[in-house]
């Protein structure tokens, strides 16, 4: 399913028309815009404009908490599917579709049990394979040489950037088409963010990546495409080293100039 | 590539999406019948007692059951004059809280504005115990150590009274009163607090001025379930407060609640539908009515509090 | 200025002393309590009082059919009440819809912790003894208590559930669980400190409760045994006991203090010793089961 290629863009996934609300007031206008296959796309705008809200359709986590209005379409490809039509399942789109959340939340239990539950909720039995998949994970969110002998002791008793490695690495075992980071290092210090951030690169080779971030020099970092959304509407969508140092919109200059937000 | 995880979308018409959808439906079922069960209970209790209640009403006329003189439904003549019990009920409930209002309230602002965290967390639940001990070890406390310590202060005070066993009810009724009274206090914002005690004020004046005031409902809402407990407190008034039902407002003399009089009943040979078996159930229905008017009323006051801090 | 700040500090140090003695009065009653009844009952205690069945001979009487009875009896509550609070409180934070029927259970719940124990005795009599025709048994006596202390575990049930932050359920949900899956792996063991303790609070209230006992009828002279539950022919199992007559702790200490020898009061106090130490035992255990996940789980 992997693709080698990485100097045209496939796109891994297409927002189309999306409205989005709660009840009579939408919180997300009209949203049109492309995800790159093994690229990572950054969803910036002050706080309140709906990149988190945007974030949190792709893998239908606002269906948990009542009634919602998703009008328009999310499509995954190469199946060419809207996952936010009635008839698909969430608990499938969240099957294919990983999350890595602001806060680290690792569950109270061994850091093994964390890497595992995602395999555990699909019916994997095979322990053979599960090891060999912890251990993967872990590799590939660059824990393994750090917790490779302590497995089965607390994730909590791990410090905070390990901490939200260890999410990563448990979103990445269950082998996910996109993973969604929410401001995945709001909460950290500045040396594991740089951690973070190293690895988001390094995991663009095996996997899509859509982050919201609030920092705006992450994103030109890390982001091959950024989104600048503004008040429910996406402003602006183009590739980072255009949108930061060439925007077509005046209001994504004002934001990356600081004049706002 | 690993294709062991690889999941395509599957139809709703598919088994395993319809298995997994039923299952998780059954257990939803199951869980909210569970729930419901409560209400079914509600409605069980409600319906049993008015139920068994209401063939009194056949024989003893609404006039009688309000107006007689005495209770003595058991006797040659009987009488059924509810307001006895009635009497005795809130004559014992008053007594138990002119101890425990004060009381729990003091200990509520003082384990609130006045301890720190550490000596709250060990105070609290040592306080709490006095909740947790049996009511028949309350009930043995107020007739053989509390009457005999009060004759020494009255000596013609009855070795069954209202007073004593009133007064270790309203002991009992503390933690009920001091922990809800404590949470509501601890609710309000610190900015109050602060601001209060930054123009000056002790820590006294910010208690009754500014605390207080602002944790009223809440308060107010476990001195409601201070008096439903009173009222519906059972074996220390059995044991102590006697079996003689009497429209007086003397603590020194027996007298009997509407509890007692059930308890007392029961313990002998109950026929179903004897005259006093129906009467039990009519005592029950009258303690009924009283604790949920005021169940209803702390729930009110509560969902006020709540908008409040919204 | 000076003087008024010197008053205020007088009024703060006289309220800290009337907070402390109130809080000393709450204390020293529930320790004379216990002192009182202590020295009272202690020579009574001995393993004869454990052995023997109550008596008309106030020292050779003892509480065996009573401690007996009320295990059978909590045992009996313990099984209906455990399941059903703890599944209507998983109901109720996790499952239910902010709507009109879960307001009315939530009403509901907290009317029915309101209603005085012996309403539920009045029930029991009426709708288990003579309705469901169960009579003055066990079973009857265990469902009574089940339904009174079930309030108490739903309660502490939502309680405990509701320190679980959201983004501990939305990881599992991230991850492609089920609701079921979520409660079951994450929601209930991450709980389970809370509930237990609450189940034990509940628990002990049931051993402690006596009100409602009497009202169903259960018998005060009780000098046998309900029947064993495993015998040495087949079936090998028996739910005969179930629907034996019993007694229990704290009836039967109601049945000593409300004689007027005193020597049935020294009974009925060593009775209360033993009725008492098992509540605080309970309690104490509660105390500690929380203070030990409180530390265990820090969000």
């Amino acid at each position: 399913m992997v693709t080698t290629k990485t100097d045209s863009n496939i796109k891994k996934a297409e927002v189309v028309d999306l409205t989005f609300g709660y009840t009579e007031k939408n919180v997300l206008n009209k949203i049109s815009m492309p995800i790159y296959q093994n690229k990572v796309t950054a969803l910036i705008g002050p706080s309140g404009c709906g990149k988190t809200t945007l974030l949190r359709c792709f893998n239908r986590m606002h269906d948990l908490y009542g009634e919602v209005r998703y009008n328009g379409e999310i499509k995954l490809y190469p199946d060419d599917i809207n996952i936010l039509a009635r008839d698909i399942d969430p608990i499938e789109v969240r099957m294919k579709i990983g999350m890595v959340f602001q806060k680290p939340n690792p569950f109270p239990k061994s850091i093994y049990e964390n890497i595992s539950y995602g395999l555990k909720v699909r019916g994997v039995k095979k322990k053979s394979y599960i090891d060999d998949k912890v251990e993967d994970s872990l590799k590939k969110a660059g824990l393994w040489n750090e917790v490779s002998d302590r497995l089965h002791s607390s994730a909590t008793s791990l410090s905070g950037g390990q901490q939200q490695r260890l999410c990563i690495a448990r979103a990445l075992a269950t082998e996910p088409d996109l993973l969604l980071l929410d401001e995945p290092t709001s909460a950290l210090d500045p040396i594991s963010t740089a951690h973070i951030e190293e690895l988001v690169t390094e995991l663009k080779k095996s996997v899509t990546l859509l982050m919201v971030t609030h920092n705006l020099h992450q994103a030109a970092r890390t982001a091959d495409y950024t989104a600048f959304m503004y008040l429910g509407d996406l402003v602006e969508f183009g590739e980072s080293s255009q949108i930061f140092t060439n925007p077509k919109e005046q209001k994504t200059e004002n934001y990356i100039t600081g004049r706002f937000g | 590539m690993d294709s062991k995880l690889a999941t395509t979308f599957s139809k709703p018409q598919s088994i395993k999406r319809r298995v997994r959808e039923l299952k998780e439906l059954v257990i939803r079922i199951i869980l909210f019948i569970c729930a419901a069960s409560s209400v079914l209970i509600t409605f069980g209790v409600v319906w049993t007692l008015l139920k068994e209640a209401f063939p009194f009403f056949m024989e003893v006329s609404v006039k009688n059951f309000l107006t007689d003189k005495e209770w003595t439904p058991l006797f040659e003549n009987p009488q059924y004059g509810i307001f006895n019990l009635i009497c005795g009920t809130f004559l014992t409930t008053a007594i138990a809280l002119s101890v425990a209002i004060p009381l729990g309230t003091i200990t509520a602002v003082f384990l609130s504005e006045y301890m720190s965290n550490r000596y709250r967390e060990i105070l609290k639940p040592i306080l709490e115990l006095l909740a947790a001990v049996p009511t028949v070890v309350y009930g043995y406390f107020a007739l053989l150590f509390v009457t005999p310590l009060l004759q020494k202060i009255y000596p013609d005070l009855s070795s069954f009274n209202a007073l004593s066993a009133g007064l270790v009810m309203g002991v009992m009724i503390i933690p009920y009163v001091s922990s809800l009274s404590e949470d509501a206090m601890r609710a309000v914002p610190v900015h109050l607090r602060e601001g209060s005690l930054a123009l000056g004020a002790s820590n006294l004046q910010t208690s009754f001025k500014v605390i207080i005031p602002s944790a009223f409902s809440g308060i107010a809402s476990a001195y409601v379930l201070g008096i439903s407990r009173a009222l519906g407190e059972t074996m220390v008034v059995a044991i102590a407060a006697g079996l003689q039902p009497k429209i007086s407002l003397n603590p020194l003399e027996s007298t009997q609640t509407l509890t007692a009089y059930i308890v007392q009943v029961s313990q002998g040979d109950l026929p179903h539908g004897s005259i006093g078996y129906k009467t039990i159930y009519v005592a029950g229905v009258v303690l009924l009515f009283f604790t949920l008017i005021f169940n209803l009323i702390g729930l009110r006051i509560r969902s006020k509090m709540e908008i409040k801090f919204k | 200025m000076k003087q008024q700040v010197e008053k205020l500090k007088r009024q703060d140090s006289v309220f800290w002393i009337v907070g402390l003695l109130t809080l000393a009065f709450a204390l020293i009653t529930l320790l004379s309590l216990i002192v009182d009844m202590a020295m009272t009952g202690w020579p009574r205690i001995s393993s004869e009082f454990f052995m023997n069945f109550p008596s008309r001979f106030p020292e050779k009487a003892g509480i065996l059919s009573a401690w007996v009875g009320s295990l059978c009896v909590v045992f009996v509550t313990a099984f209906l009440a455990i399941p059903l609070g703890i599944a209507s409180g998983v109901y109720l934070e996790e499952y239910s819809k902010k709507n009109i029927w879960t307001k009315i259970i939530e009403v509901n719940i907290l009317n029915l912790a309101g209603i005085p124990s012996i309403t539920y005795g009045l029930m029991a009599l009426g709708f288990f003894v003579y309705h469901l025709k169960l009579g003055q048994s066990i079973i009857t006596a265990g469902m009574t208590l089940g339904l009174l202390v079930l309030p108490i575990i739903i309660v502490t049930t939502r309680e405990a559930i509701r320190t679980i932050p959201a983004h501990i359920r939305e990881a599992s949900y991230s991850l492609g669980a089920t609701k079921w899956q979520t409660t079951w792996n994450h929601i209930l063991p991450y709980s389970s400190g809370g509930i237990l303790t609450g189940v034990v609070i509940a628990l002990s209230r049931a051993i402690g409760e006596t009100a409602p006992l009497i009202t169903v009828g259960a018998l005060t002279f009780i000098a046998f045994l309900p029947t064993a539950p495993v015998m040495a022919t087949p079936p090998y199992v028996s739910a005969q006991w179930l629907l034996d007559p019993y007694t229990v702790m704290p009836i039967q200490m109601f049945n000593w203090v409300s004689r007027p020898q005193e020597e049935f009061h020294v009974n009925a106090a060593a009775a209360g010793l033993v009725l008492l130490s098992m509540t605080l035992i309970l309690n104490a255990t509660a105390i500690f089961i929380r203070y030990r996940f409180r530390k265990k789980y820090k969000w």
